[in-house]
């Protein structure tokens, strides 16, 4: 899992919650390394519970991995990195008390962008995802899938390298999420943004990855990556195409095993790991 | 706008119906006086104590018991507020420290803490001391529970996401915690006003040398009931603006 150029490097990273013993003790993830080459986007999909999760947040620098070390653009995470990375994550991201426009700004704000600049990035940031004419609307205004284009222009404001996103279209419906998923092909075919993106959806990670990372059940690691050969940006006829169908039931019978091992495992044991073991995943 | 026309219709007639209840109260109460026979000890005539609240409004007399109550209660309220919102604030921060005080807050606002009206009479007399001391207590509560509960259940995923963009401790104090927990707080200092006016007047009534409820009480003991009546109309009146101030600066401060 070398690659020439890795902007992000992951190396042989482990994470736990609580230690072995007690009730909350769950061993999220093992020994996992990876490399996310610039520009591409690489998908994690995997069972509940298998710790792609924690990965992302692991290289966010929100969790502090119990051993290995991660890397991005060359320097050690030792907790976020703002300037290098942004977080889309599923949903209610967006401060509710803020106008959509006030949202943007607030990342900047944070960052100590100076105020000029702020409105101008956040101007162009909303008009990148069509929203240009929501800016005054509260996010409780908007429908899922205009408040995750929301989420995603403030991610674009901050004009990081890297996109870390956690299911950002898993609780949107069906054709929302094909349409947002076109989107961001497109955005990533324009600006060589380096992604990485968890989702439960087969389709979702064929039709957007280069290359898709699969998980095994808890404690998860990474299975088999598979490369998916196509340019970005990708047309709706992708999603027709032999070729999609082939890396879908791939990718499907790569994770049916994980899955039942993941449920049968989570049955067997006591309501409250099955539920902070769903919390994590 | 079918909606908003049938839910202003709605509205309009609701309002007719309420100012139509308190206008059959008025008229039961002027007939029960002149027409019943009802004792004017114990009901006055609503003429009559109109015409004593026009008294008492134009001579002034009220003015010194209005501003003894009003004090009570802006000291009471402040010392409500700030001991609540920063104990409050503080016992947020740890999940053991909420764990320990949330029910133990609960159970004690949950007995009628003027009981205590005596033990504070007792150490702290009668005039304006103990009056403010039990306003005090019994606003405290509502207010430190409600910071309690808005501090306490800030979503996850937001505080997430503000580390994630680089926030410090202040910006993530001024743009997400304190902006996600000011509408369950406002709440919690409109219950304890309320509360905070209740025991001032209240305590005036049982044990006090001066203020609004005093003056009722000793109008009521020395029989003249249409200006008792009067002054209940007053207070009544009093508290009603108040109250509505003080829902209109909570509903300011909502987002949802």
């Amino acid at each position: 899992m070398q690659s020439p150029d890795p902007v992000i490097r992951v190396r042989n990273v482990s994470h736990q919650f609580g230690e072995v013993g007690e009730a909350r003790y769950v061993h999220a993830l093992m020994d996992t390394s990876i490399d996310v080459a610039r520009g591409e986007l690489l998908c994690l999909i995997g069972p509940s519970g298998c710790g792609k999760s924690t990965l992302l947040n692991i290289i966010g620098g929100l969790t502090r991995p119990t051993t290995g070390t991660v890397t991005v653009s060359g320097k050690p995470v030792r907790g976020p990195m703002p300037r290098d990375l942004s977080f889309i994550f599923q949903e209610n991201a967006l401060f509710p008390w803020n106008t959509v426009f006030e949202n943007v700004l607030l990342g900047m704000t944070f960052q100590g962008v100076a105020r000029a600049e702020r409105q101008d990035r956040a101007r162009r940031a909303l008009e990148a995802v069509g929203l240009a004419a929501f800016g005054d609307h509260y996010p409780a205004q908007l429908s899922g899938g205009m408040r995750q284009r929301a989420a995603l222009a403030r991610a674009l404001s901050l004009q990081t390298d890297i996109l870390l996103m956690d299911e950002p279209f898993g609780a949107l419906d069906e054709q929302t999420r094909i349409v947002l998923g076109e989107d961001l092909s497109v955005l990533l075919s324009e600006s060589k943004k380096t992604i990485v993106f968890v989702t439960h959806s087969l389709g979702e990670a064929v039709f957007l990855a280069d290359r898709v990372a699969v998980f095994s059940a808890r404690p998860g690691t990474i299975k088999k990556v598979i490369a998916v050969e196509e340019p970005h940006p990708r047309k709706p006829a992708f999603m027709t195409a032999p070729k999609f169908h082939a890396l879908r039931d791939e990718l499907y019978n790569l994770l049916h095993d994980e899955i039942r091992k993941a449920m049968s495992e989570s049955s067997g044991l006591p309501r409250r790991y099955a539920e902070s073991g769903g919390a994590q995943a | 706008m079918r909606r908003t026309r049938a839910g202003s219709t709605g509205r309009f007639w609701s309002r007719v119906v309420q100012l139509a209840f308190l206008a059959c109260l008025l008229l039961l109460w002027f007939l029960a006086t002149t027409e019943w026979g009802v004792n004017q000890l114990l009901l006055p005539n609503p003429i009559a104590v109109w015409d004593q609240l026009l008294d008492v409004v134009m001579s002034g007399e009220f003015v010194s018991d209005l501003i003894l109550t009003l004090e009570e209660l802006a000291a009471a309220f402040a010392i409500a507020i700030s001991l609540g919102v920063t104990l409050g604030y503080l016992i947020s921060r740890s999940p053991y420290l909420i764990k320990v005080f949330e029910p133990l807050f609960a159970g004690i606002y949950a007995i009628p803490i003027i009981l205590f009206l005596p033990l504070y009479v007792l150490v702290l007399g009668l005039g304006p001391a103990s009056k403010v001391a039990l306003g005090a207590t019994i606003g405290f509560f509502p207010i430190v529970l409600n910071t309690i509960a808005g501090f306490g259940t800030v979503d996850q995923t937001l505080q997430k996401a503000a580390r994630s963009m680089g926030a410090n401790g202040i910006q993530m104090f001024r743009y997400v915690l304190f902006p996600a927990a000011l509408p369950v707080m406002l709440a919690g200092l409109r219950i304890g006003f309320t509360v905070a006016l209740l025991s001032v007047i209240g305590s005036e009534t049982l044990a006090s040398l001066a203020g609004l409820g005093h003056r009722i009480v000793n109008l009521a003991e020395s029989m003249e009931m249409a200006r008792t009546f009067a002054y209940i109309v007053f207070v009544v009146a009093i508290v009603a603006v108040l109250n509505t101030v003080v829902s209109r600066l909570e509903a300011r401060g909502r987002w949802r």
